[in-house]
């Protein structure tokens, strides 16, 4: 055995003195723990008991179980028997290596070795660490099981008397809550200084505000805000939440290392990027590696593209049932909750596959009673196939219809938010490869047979496409053509389609209502309840429009858009300089577009509209980084609720403007009693002023009131009028009669 | 309407000052010639020639006799005004930042620079009020600041204090006959040099402005702060007008910034406050660089406003302006009555 402070010989007479100091703790403490060549040892409890006779069919199986987590050395396993020939329930193992050992307590340790008995695998030393004399006590004490504690109320902000909605605002260092007041500056709730070390996310039913840090992430929230869960995946770069926010992807670029101590990661999530972990308990479900990334095509000039880390890799099924990945050009994994196991056990292949969505909702597809759900996914042109895209049912990996196109360079996939269309935009290329045109697909994936409709008036590139939120209309942008070198960018044009009024139940065909020509947007944002939509300018350097446009207008229908189901008009325009970016609140009611330091430092802040274009409030904010709202549950009231209450809607305003009303007279009595007191403050200071200053003047022998006399002066000469003549030779003309 | 703009100077602006009757505008530069104007039509008048360096201060005895000026040569020096000859100069050892008349024209205070190893001073000189008189050479009294040194300085009512601004963000009251420092009160952020100080027509209280974006109310008998206007730009000036309840504020991003904002990042707008609500009630754009000084005609008929951009922008006020006033204004009778 190596030397060590219990062989320490006690003979050396110069340490008399210190012989009395007992510093046994300290050794304790300091102890070092040489290698004593057993951590490759561990000690396996909780095994059946058998006869003797059938302890080598015992060992053989257990030998199996143990050698998932590593290689069990030759001879390696010892089970004592006792005097009465039958085994004692446990067994000493030695493993190759340390590493397999500790493997072995991490994986297996707590799992089940049949109906009845479980696996209780402990590192031989740690045995003897933990279990030397007198650490252990001899009677058992049950661990303290604290009270149960109320938590607070996650959904306590939708109690707000007046249904306000909240928003996060960080700027700087400091991160704040806020309920938005309309025309009045936001109500502070919370605000803390470095609350985040990037940036700040909801999750997507609103119950936890995310913030990042070197050491993972943390989700927030109650009335306290205080800290409900945390995921301690270092330098996290990104996370997304499933739709029903019960698990969550943290990914980070540098692959995690997990230090053999940690108390929530194991050894399964070293070298891994992506963690998907239960939000409810704070555990990782699984763990995964980056795909690399394929090889960068080299761009025409031999640099090599610098590729997107895509995000999100893991898409979730709108009810959180699965999460799927798909390695580009190969195939997709589906993964199945709550297990996080592979659909199968295996992936699905789709030769080429370039991109695959999630129907963003169930999707009721026409005779189809059974439960599924859908994504689409779409492969380019391989050698003479043509490009595909797809719809595939899951779990059943039926795939529901496929369609084939031709010349395509690019194709991006948009869903309805209720899962109703599919439309994929497809970029194509004119045989000689120069110019581009864009398709629009449209799969009706409710109905039956799934049709499909092709949008193909269009001759440019469409740069930007959204569907209507819970509706079946759209916008889209197009540009001419894409010019790359110049420094302003290309005019653009805006584009409204509907579906044509028919007859009966069903949704007619698309046609194109309108096109704004000229405009320099870029971008659209639809309000989450749809009807409204504002078609913007963001990042640019020179023009910042916004419009607003509201596809219901009360007023006169033109003509030529009878048979439409949209009558489309344009209710104000705005201008937010140096806009980045536009955020509808989660009712539809407001609209912040705001300017991010992120971006550029001209003018940082942020603009509140109301639904019409109506710029109800500005403010500028230096360091402005991020505005967030905070994202609401869905409503809990039934279909035919709500009916009723858009029918009362009349009423019910009444009462609301009512309650402005008084707030406002509320608010404005409080300024103007506030202004009528600072006024009169200000009145008795003066006078009191000028009376001391009389005073004074009176001390000193002046005369009391220069300032009135000379007032008076100025008053009777005052007010002199300069005249002046001006007189300008326009043209002269001499007439000769 | 529009506003007169006088195109005399060929530097920045540093201070205009009207005469007490508000007919006449005089302004300064860093050109090192005074210019006198009708503030009626914006016709000059004249120029004053003389200083050797940039004019960094005038200022006008209340007869309109004399005008006093301090510049970047180290003297202050004093004017006839109606004849444009210089008529007394006195040396200093460093540059003269700001020179101020009393209320009856008998004293001239000067703030000196600190530099080359000389504390920045305050110093008050006899003046009579006579051109042909010979003026007397001697200070009166020398106030040195040896903590931290004053950038602007005027005489309170009475002639009883003076009150300085200081480098650091405070504002000090000295007793102008002894030159003790009565009080030194920490009014601005620390470091928010204090760039404007200009009294009330009947000198009891002040406005500071400060490169830390704040203009302060301050009254001059005991330094009590009154108002505050928070703005969101470094201010160079300050002024408070008479007739109307209302201040003006004028400043910018710093002058070593311009070239590289926009204009319409820079600020260089004027701002007009309440004075008694410390409400923002308008702005006046025009300039294209930052106000480095504004100045209100004693009768609150205009003002004017001189720029970085070496412009004078004389503004008259309309009728909009007299009749504007807050609802609790109108209920005690304060708007209307001119």
């Amino acid at each position: 055995m190596a030397p060590s402070f219990d062989n320490l010989t006690e003979d050396n007479g110069t340490y008399d003195s210190e012989e009395e100091i007992d510093f046994s703790d300290l050794k304790e403490q300091y102890d070092v723990r040489l290698e004593q060549g057993l951590d490759a040892f561990v000690v396996v409890d909780g095994l059946p008991v058998v006869p003797e006779d059938s302890k080598p069919k015992l060992v053989k199986f257990l030998v199996k179980q143990l050698n998932k987590a590593g290689k069990v050395k030759e001879d390696g396993f010892f089970m004592p028997t006792n005097n009465k020939g039958m085994t004692e329930g446990y067994a000493f193992v030695e493993y190759q290596t340390p590493q397999q050992a500790i493997a072995a307590t991490k994986q297996l340790h707590g799992t089940a070795i049949d109906k009845r008995h479980t696996f209780a695998i402990n590192k031989i030393t740690d045995v003897e660490r933990y279990g030397r004399e007198g650490r252990i006590d001899d009677e058992y004490q049950p661990p303290k099981i604290d009270d149960f504690t109320e938590k607070e109320h996650l959904r306590w902000w939708l109690g707000d008397p007046n249904s306000r909605d909240q928003f996060v605002m960080l700027r700087g260092d400091n991160v704040g809550v806020f309920w938005n007041k309309k025309k009045d500056p936001p109500e502070n709730i919370v605000d803390r200084m470095h609350w985040t070390e990037s940036h700040v996310q909801w999750s997507p039913l609103g119950t936890y505000l995310a913030t990042m840090h070197a050491r993972g992430v943390q989700l927030w929230g109650g009335p306290n805000w205080t800290r409900q869960t945390r995921f301690p995946h270092p330098m996290c770069n990104l996370i997304d939440f499933s739709p029903g926010e019960t698990y969550i992807t943290t990914w980070s670029f540098k692959p995690i290392e997990v230090s053999e101590d940690d108390p929530i990661l194991s050894q399964e999530e070293d070298g891994k990027n992506y963690i998907i972990w239960d939000v409810a308990t704070g555990r990782p479900l699984r763990s995964f590696q980056m795909h690399d990334l394929p090889t960068p095509p080299e761009s025409e000039n031999g640099q090599p593209v610098k590729k997107k880390v895509p995000w999100p890799a893991f898409k979730w099924s709108s009810d959180d049932k699965f999460v799927a990945r798909m390695l580009e050009g190969q195939s997709i994994s589906v993964y199945e909750l709550p297990k996080m196991t592979l659909m199968d056990k295996t992936s699905i292949k789709i030769e080429g596959v370039m991109d695959f969505e999630w129907s963003p909702a169930l999707p009721q597809r026409d005779s189809v009673k059974t439960y599924e759900q859908l994504f689409c996914f779409w492969t380019p042109e391989i050698g003479s196939n043509p490009a595909k895209v797809g719809l595939m049912s899951i779990p059943s990996k039926e795939i529901v219809r496929t369609r084939n196109l031709f010349n395509v360079t690019d194709a991006k996939l948009h869903w309805q938010s209720q899962g109703a269309y599919v439309c994929v935009k497809v970029d194509r290329h004119s045989k000689s490869k120069k110019s581009l045109a864009t398709n629009l697909e449209i799969f009706r994936v409710r109905e039956k047979g799934v049709p499909v409709e092709v949008v193909d008036s269009i001759k440019d590139t469409v740069i930007n496409f959204a569907w209507e939120p819970k509706g079946d209309r759209f916008v889209l942008i197009t540009t001419a053509e894409v010019v790359m070198t110049t420094a302003v960018p290309p005019k653009t044009a805006v584009s409204f389609f509907c579906p044509e009024k028919i007859k009966g139940a069903g949704v007619g065909n698309f046609k194109h209502i309108r096109t704004i020509e000229k405009k320099n947007s870029n971008a659209i944002y639809w309000s989450p309840k749809g009807r409204f939509v504002i078609v913007a300018t963001v990042h640019s350097q020179q023009s910042f429009d916004l419009d607003f446009w509201d596809l219901d207008f009360e007023g006169e229908k033109p003509e030529s858009d009878k048979d439409l189901t949209a009558n489309l008009q344009l209710m104000n325009t705005g201008d937010h300089y140096g806009v980045t970016d536009v955020d509808w609140d989660p009712t539809g009611r407001y609209c912040v577009t705001s300017a991010s330091v992120w971006k550029h430092t001209m003018e940082n802040g942020y603009h509140l509209y109301d639904f019409k274009g109506e710029l109800l409030r500005e403010e500028h904010i230096e360091k402005f980084k991020q505005l967030s709202w905070r994202p609401r549950p869905l409503t809990l009231l039934s279909r035919d609720e709500q009916k009723t209450i858009r029918k009362n809607l009349r009423e019910y305003s009444k009462d609301f403007e009512e309650q402005d009303r008084i707030e406002e007279d509320k608010e404005k009595g409080a300024i103007v009693e506030e202004r009528r007191r600072v006024l009169s403050e200000w009145l008795a200071w003066r006078e009191k002023e000028e009376e001391e200053l009389k005073a004074e003047r009176r001390e000193l022998g002046l005369k009391e009131d220069v300032e009135e006399e000379e007032q008076a002066d100025g008053e009777d000469g005052g007010g002199a009028v300069v005249e002046e003549i001006m007189e300008e030779v326009l043209d002269e003309v001499e007439e000769i009669a | 309407m529009r506003p007169i703009l006088l195109q005399g100077h060929e530097r920045s602006l540093t201070q205009i000052k009207y005469t007490k009757d508000g007919d006449i505008l005089f302004s300064c530069a860093k050109d090192q010639v005074i210019c006198a104007w009708f503030s009626a039509n914006g016709e000059r008048l004249g120029t004053y020639h003389g200083h050797q360096g940039a004019l960094w201060t005038i200022d006008i005895d209340p007869s309109t006799t004399l005008l006093a000026s301090g510049a970047a040569d180290n003297t202050v020096r004093l004017w006839d005004i109606r004849t444009g000859k210089c008529i007394k100069v006195w040396d200093f050892n460093t540059a003269v930042k700001r020179v101020e008349f009393n209320d009856d024209g008998t004293k001239l205070l000067a703030v000196t620079e600190k530099r080359m190893g000389y504390l920045g001073t305050i110093v008050v000189l006899d003046v009579k009020v006579d051109v042909e008189a010979e003026q007397s050479d001697e200070r009166s009294l020398v106030i040195t600041c040896d903590e931290s040194k004053a950038t602007v300085a005027g005489w309170s009512y009475l002639s009883r204090y003076i009150i300085a601004g200081h480098e650091d963000g405070t504002v000090s009251q000295y007793d102008a006959k002894s030159g003790d420092l009565l009080i030194n009160e920490p009014v601005h952020e620390d470091g928010g040099q204090v760039t404007d100080l200009q009294m009330s027509s009947d000198r009891t209280y002040f406005i500071t402005a400060s490169k830390d974006k704040t203009a302060k109310l301050i009254s001059a008998r005991d330094l009590t702060l009154l108002k505050t206007y928070p703005s969101d730009t470094p201010l160079n000036t300050a002024a408070i007008t008479p007739k109307k309840p209302f201040v003006i504020l004028g400043g910018g991003q710093a002058a070593m910034d311009v070239t590289t904002t926009s204009s319409r990042q820079g600020k260089f707008e004027a701002r007009f406050y309440h004075k008694v609500f410390e409400d923002e009630i308008g702005r006046v754009k025009g300039h294209f660089g930052p106000l480095n000084t504004v100045a209100v005609d004693p009768l609150g008929r205009g003002y004017a406003s001189g720029g970085e951009d070496g412009y004078v922008r004389v503004h008259a006020f309309d009728r909009g302006y007299f009749d504007f006033g807050y609802e609790v204004e109108r209920e005690m009778g304060l708007v209307g009555k001119r």
